[in-house]
């Protein structure tokens, strides 16, 4: 008898204790990628925030890229959603039922904050549902200043000039463009940011595009993107064992000037920064090329966002961090553990001055405004098998016009499986 | 007891486990049947027939998987039982380190296959795993194991093949194990060799055992996944892709009617080849 009324006595101390100190301070859960390059000035912001208002924020880690997306699904059809979800925007996010399952912001006071071509890659109908969680990443091909000067080379406007510093990179005996096809959604890239200069040529390719009314294979311009790919590999500008090298050994080889181009976009800047402090000031960054000069821009990938589930029980305080988030101290706190890879999509930011060169150069074509989305923004459509199929390009297993081909039967899969018009 | 208490009482054991049967295994199995003839999302479906195994079944990059499960499971299989048997019936002899090289020959069943997949993987890189740093230290330039699209589905047979022949030695040492031994004492008498013994006293009958291990093999090949997944992604392209690879793909891309089917073929594959091949194999063993 003695021994079950001290447990009975030490199990309401301990409700009580936790009572207690639940009752002090809100607690918001939030299901974050994990291994976030950015998780640093994440956690600045966070502890920021913490420290500010009495309200604490536990990271329920989820893996990133395609595994994620499954366990957001899986969850949300099981209703156990968090408090706050990190989520990529465009048309991944916008497959999600946005009106039916997150809180809609445009009511808010901090909702006037944000640009508006980031309002439009996390809206459904009116309203819009996300606020933009990293600088704004623009896609293009990062290069080694110092091989670049050693050599004499110059920043390439058109892509013949560029072909032409790759010439003069391999029989200088450098790698000339690196690629890491292990993690095959890198292959992707150079597909990707040409569509600003698909966009160029052929102004209303992502209306068409959705519409059925154009395919790759039967686009010259779009074709260029798979043809592109696989010319690095025939014309042996690739590094050796192309099929082996990962995201992380391909970053190494820029950074060490093994390999001198790497066609990828700014969001790889923050993790080289990490792993190579010392050489992020030899990392620039141009614009993939197009076939004339005065036609050269980035495409923009839309950052990643964050989202308030509708089933969150403690909504204020959601909402509190969404507006601490963008606000001028949430931006300073995120700066405050070194110098943003990209702009914000966030209006009148100050930058600081310790930009990564690189992102001084992405930063100078947003400036210019010479930007466009990428394809994944302007249309939902978007076969799932692309970076396999940029890998048969890369790896010659296939001639451009059969990747084409095939992944336009990708995108009808897909396109039939949304259930869109016209297909 | 009367027999009709003694027939109820008996259904009373079998009810928990059927109820559990039927929750997770029979009634998900007819759902997937219907889903499978409708493109369904997590809020709504709709009917369309059997389109969804249409585009399986014809699409270059969706059966290339069933082209590929078959090779898999076959040579798997294949490799399983003849490895397996030679090994066990050599561990049947009198060795004095008979029980250690058992369980070192077994060890790598026990291990994770995505310890295994992610070990192997840096082992056959190209040019720095160890694999291939070996060959060339005897002068042997090694092949892309992982790289070559002709390669890779081979190179993920054999690692699936060094961490299943554990099992199949095992299946094959309890089988020789209950072999009578007059037998080969009459064999003895006959005066014949090693190799009589093993062809015609040993191999047929461990008939059984060559059946369980046949079935388990190909069945466990035509649904591996995991090894494929972590070893090479269905990569090169989609040279390596198995059914099962290409199903999880088509739920990545939120095509669940489409993955849905692709389970089906599955089920339907495996049945069509497992029943003919089990009544096959055991019209042909021996008694004891």
């Amino acid at each position: 008898m003695k021994r079950k009324s001290f447990a009975l006595v030490a199990a309401l101390a301990l409700v009580a204790l936790t009572g207690i100190q639940a009752a002090d301070r809100t607690k918001l859960s939030w299901l974050q990628w994990a291994n976030e390059p950015q998780q640093k000035a994440i956690d600045a912001v966070v502890a920021a925030f913490e420290a500010k208002y009495p309200i604490d924020i536990e990271f329920d880690f989820k893996p990133g890229s395609s595994e994620g997306e499954n366990l957001v699904k899986t969850r949300l059809a099981a209703n156990d959603m968090p408090d706050l979800l990190t989520y990529n925007s465009g048309s991944l996010f916008q497959v999600l039922n946005l009106e039916k399952n997150f809180v809609d912001l445009s009511k808010e006071p901090f909702a006037a904050r944000i640009l508006d071509s980031f309002k439009s890659v996390v809206s459904a109908g009116k309203g819009f549902y996300a606020i933009p969680y990293q600088p704004i990443p623009a896609g293009g091909i990062l290069y080694n200043k110092k091989v670049y000067a050693e050599l004499g080379l110059k920043v390439p406007k058109t892509w013949k000039e560029f072909t032409a510093n790759c010439d003069k990179i391999k029989a200088a005996g450098k790698v000339a463009v690196i690629v890491s096809y292990k993690d095959d959604w890198t292959a992707q890239l150079l597909l990707l940011a040409d569509y600003y200069n698909l966009q160029a040529a052929y102004p209303k390719f992502a209306q068409d595009y959705t519409a059925n009314k154009a395919k790759f294979a039967t686009t010259p311009a779009a074709l260029r993107g798979f043809e592109k790919i696989q010319e690095m590999y025939t014309k042996g500008y690739i590094n050796k064992d192309p099929m082996a090298t990962t995201y992380d050994n391909a970053q190494t080889m820029l950074a060490t000037g093994e390999g001198v181009h790497y066609p990828m976009a700014t969001w790889v800047l923050a993790s080289i920064n990490q792993n190579y402090p010392d050489k992020i000031n030899d990392i620039g960054f141009f614009a993939q090329p197009g076939d004339s000069a005065d036609k050269n821009g980035v495409t923009l990938w839309m950052p990643t966002n964050i989202s308030i589930p509708k089933t969150t029980k403690k909504l204020d305080a959601a909402k509190k961090f969404c507006d601490f988030f963008v606000s001028a101290e949430g931006l300073a706190a995120y700066m405050s553990v070194g110098a943003p890879d990209g702009a914000f999509a966030i209006k009148n930011v100050k930058m600081p001055d310790s930009l990564f060169p690189a992102t001084k150069d992405a930063i100078a074509y947003i400036n210019a405004n010479k930007t466009a989305p990428a394809l994944e923004f302007l249309s939902p459509v978007k076969g799932p098998n692309l970076p396999q199929i940029c890998v048969e390009a890369g790896m010659g297993l296939k001639t451009p016009a059969e990747c084409a081909a095939e992944y336009d039967r990708d995108v009808e899969k897909q396109a039939k499986q949304l259930m869109l018009p016209g297909w | 007891m009367s027999s009709l208490t003694s027939k109820l009482y008996s259904y009373k054991f079998f009810l928990p486990a059927a109820i559990v049967y039927i929750l997770f295994f029979l009634a998900p199995t007819f759902l997937s049947f219907f889903f499978s003839l409708t493109i369904w999302t997590l809020s709504d479906w709709k009917f369309t027939g059997l389109d969804n195994f249409k585009i399986f079944l014809t699409e270059p990059q969706l059966n290339i998987g069933l082209r590929n499960s078959l090779i898999y499971a076959g040579a798997t299989c294949a490799l399983k039982v003849v490895i397996g048997f030679l090994l066990a019936a050599f561990l049947c002899t009198d060795l004095k380190t008979r029980g250690f090289l058992r369980s070192v020959i077994y060890f790598p069943n026990i291990l994770s296959t995505i310890a295994v997949g992610i070990i192997f993987s840096s082992l056959m890189h190209p040019s720095k795993g160890l694999i291939n740093v070996g060959l060339a230290a005897i002068g042997v330039k090694g092949p892309d194991w992982l790289g070559n699209p002709r390669m890779a589905l081979f190179s993920v047979v054999l690692v699936d093949v060094w961490k299943g022949v554990g099992i199949a030695m095992t299946i094959f040492i309890a089988g020789i194990m209950a072999i009578p031994q007059h037998y080969y004492e009459a064999l003895m008498i006959d005066g014949g060799s090693a190799w009589h013994k093993l062809r015609y006293i040993t191999l047929p009958l461990s008939r059984s055992s060559m059946n369980s291990v046949i079935m388990l093999a190909f069945i466990g090949g035509i649904r591996s996944f995991d090894l494929i997944w972590v070893m090479t992604k269905g990569g090169p392209g989609f040279t390596s892709d198995l059914i099962a690879s290409i199903i999880y793909k088509q739920l990545q891309g939120g095509f669940y009617g489409i993955s849905t089917a692709g389970n089906v073929v599955l089920f339907i594959v495996v049945s069509i080849i497992a029943v003919p091949m089990y009544r096959y194999l055991t019209k042909v063993e021996v008694d004891l």
